[in-house]
């Protein structure tokens, strides 16, 4: 406990700062109102769309695979670390494991999932 | 620590089927052309290998993973049940998906993992074995259900079953962890070691994740109040699905539920049978008064499966031999009349008109006989007449009740049976004693391949309806082993 006592202390001295600042620039800062500054940033031009935008599926489609694949570096990293003291056995289960997700991929490859059409 | 040496007899049926389920994607990833009924036959095959595999451990227990697996003859049976349903399953896809669904391979080789998932359900002794089995069943089951991408209900499907689904896994997770934490240990020897000598309510903590997990398992066997899913999901998925979802998810969930029961029972009393009561009265009283107004005939079948869900948690709360050889039983010969009722709908179905409302049905013994005569026979079974399986299935958990001393249960167990005739019988009259409807005249093709299912499905019930006792004798052994 009195370790993290430091840590508290400097998360409540960071949150604090944060606020001081904040707060000071509400107090003493010049405002002037205008319409210009409410609208989005867009290299200088009036915007030509509205940011909530319908996004295509296929964005969804990579995203899911990415984590899919992803994944399997959760379990090799735990793997290489006791790999030596495994042995054959190791190697063999994550050879299956890794032959597995090949598999996985020359479905979604075959599938057309990686083509962006 | 033994943790790796690999015992492959122990996990033989899921090791069979996952390298089936792959050589099926392979399959279908080299050749996209295949006839759907050679790659139907090599499922079959594997299925059949599969099946002499788990039969295996039928005399030859064994402990493997360090507890993580028990290959016994519960494994045995349930993997047998579970095998039999999806063939039924594959047999009354095969001359439909090419028509109906697209890429018919990844509908074979799900079919394949989810029963792969079933089998390590079946043989897991512990939580994790059984999340591991409950999840690779369930992704599975989640893109069956909405295979019929085009279809909005198929859609309504999918979408609702993964998302209750996927919180039923988290309660189910978080129950397992409030078990870890006080017990120390996800293994159910460990945790049943912890039970009889603290009692369930000994911990607050423990109570609650016992409670959790209830709720996991509760949505899997669709019971009150977690069945809300099961009517609009089993409308929606392709109906071989429906009919996989209904007996072998079902059955696996029983399985998985079974297991960790037999783990919580001790000798003081545990308090949770009132938990159970509580719920087998409404999930039997529910299930078959909704199905009463139900004019969707695979609605209907839906809210049956409820009930019978019902029925199945007396065998479950009796908790003695009698009890679990009657679940087993029962769940065998469901698989049977179940599969087959679907499979009816399914055989009468086409792409551009799905065989479903009750006047559908009507009329249909002149026009169709085998589908009426066979629809008869599964309506029969499911309200439990003599001499079909149905009958005797009930006869044994509801007497497994009565020993155990819930007579009130079980009275209302009977009641609502005979309430569930009135629905069960509707269909026959309406079959058997309408006239058709001029414009839906059953136009579906003769299928083959789901004549020989619905035929096999019928003589089960046939042969199980009338000589039960062998098969009794049989899961009485497997349940004095378990106790």
């Amino acid at each position: 406990m009195e370790k993290l006592i430091g840590l508290l202390i400097m998360i409540a001295v960071g949150v604090g700062l944060a606020l001081v600042f904040w707060g000071l620039n509400r107090l003493l800062g010049p405002k002037s109102p205008n319409v210009v500054k409410d609208v989005p940033f867009e290299t200088g031009r009036a915007p030509i769309s509205a940011s909530g935008r319908r996004m295509a599926v296929k964005f969804y489609m990579i995203a899911i695979l990415f984590v899919l694949f992803d994944i399997e570096m959760i379990f090799l990293y735990p793997w290489a670390v006791v790999f030596r003291d495994i042995g054959a056995v190791a190697l063999v289960s994550m050879m299956i494991f890794i032959a597995v997700l090949v598999l996985g991929l020359a479905y979604i490859w075959k599938r057309g999932a990686l083509e962006w059409q | 620590m033994n943790g790796f040496e690999f015992d492959w007899i122990a996990i033989a049926p899921f090791l069979i089927l996952s390298v089936l389920g792959f050589a099926v994607v392979v399959l279908g990833i080299s050749f996209p052309k295949m006839y759907r009924g050679t790659l139907g036959t090599i499922v079959l095959v594997g299925f059949a290998v599969a099946f002499l595999a788990s039969l295996q451990s039928w005399d030859d227990a064994r402990l493997a993973f360090g507890g993580m697996i028990t290959a016994d003859k519960f494994s045995s049976a349930f993997s047998c049940i579970f095998i039999l349903g999806a063939t039924l399953t594959i047999g009354l896809s095969i001359n439909q998906v090419e028509e109906k669904y697209l890429l018919y391979s990844d509908y074979f080789a799900l079919v394949v993992f989810a029963t792969a998932g079933m089998t390590l359900m079946a043989s897991g002794t512990n939580l994790l074995t059984l999340f591991l089995g409950l999840e690779t069943l369930s992704i599975a089951l989640y893109v069956l259900a909405g295979f019929r991408r085009s279809n909005e209900f198929a859609l309504e499907a999918s979408f609702k079953y993964f998302l209750l689904g996927a919180f039923a896994s988290g309660f189910l997770l978080y129950g397992i962890a409030l078990i870890y934490g006080i017990t120390g240990s996800t293994d159910l020897t460990k945790i049943s070691a912890y039970v009889s000598s603290e009692g369930i309510l000994g911990s607050k903590m423990f109570f609650a994740g016992f409670l959790l997990l209830l709720v996991g398992f509760g949505f899997k066997i669709s019971v009150f109040p977690f069945h809300l899913w099961a009517p609009d999901v089993y409308q929606g998925a392709p109906t071989p699905i429906s009919a996989f979802m209904a007996t072998g998810s079902k059955a696996a969930g029983f399985a998985a539920l079974m297991r960790f029961m037999i783990a919580m029972q001790s000798t003081t009393q545990s308090g949770w049978q009132d938990i159970i009561w509580v719920i087998a009265a409404a999930t039997m009283i529910l299930g078959n008064v909704i199905a009463l107004r139900q004019s969707n005939v695979k609605r209907m079948l839906a809210y049956s499966s409820i009930a019978h869900a019902g029925y199945i948690l007396i065998g479950v709360l009796a908790g003695n031999t009698i009890g679990s050889s009657g679940i087993i039983f029962y769940l065998l010969t469901y698989t049977f009349m179940n599969i087959g009722a679907f499979g009816v709908i399914s055989y009468l179905s086409t792409a551009e008109h799905e065989f479903i409302t009750l006047s559908d049905f009507r009329g249909l013994a002149s026009s169709r006989p085998f589908a009426a005569i066979a629809m008869a026979a599964f309506m029969f079974s499911l309200a439990g007449i003599p001499p079909l399986a149905g009958f005797m299935a009930k006869f044994y958990l509801f007497s497994a009740g009565v020993k155990a001393g819930y007579v009130w249960l079980v009275i209302i167990a009977v009641v609502t049976s005979m309430i569930s005739l009135y629905y069960y019988l509707g269909l026959v009259v309406q079959m058997f004693m309408r006239d058709k409807e001029a414009d839906v005249a059953a136009t579906a093709p003769l299928q083959p391949a789901v004549m020989i299912a619905i035929s096999i499905a019928m003589l089960a019930i046939l042969i199980l309806g009338i000589f039960p006792s062998r098969w009794v004798s049989l899961f009485q052994d497997l349940a004095r082993s378990l106790m």
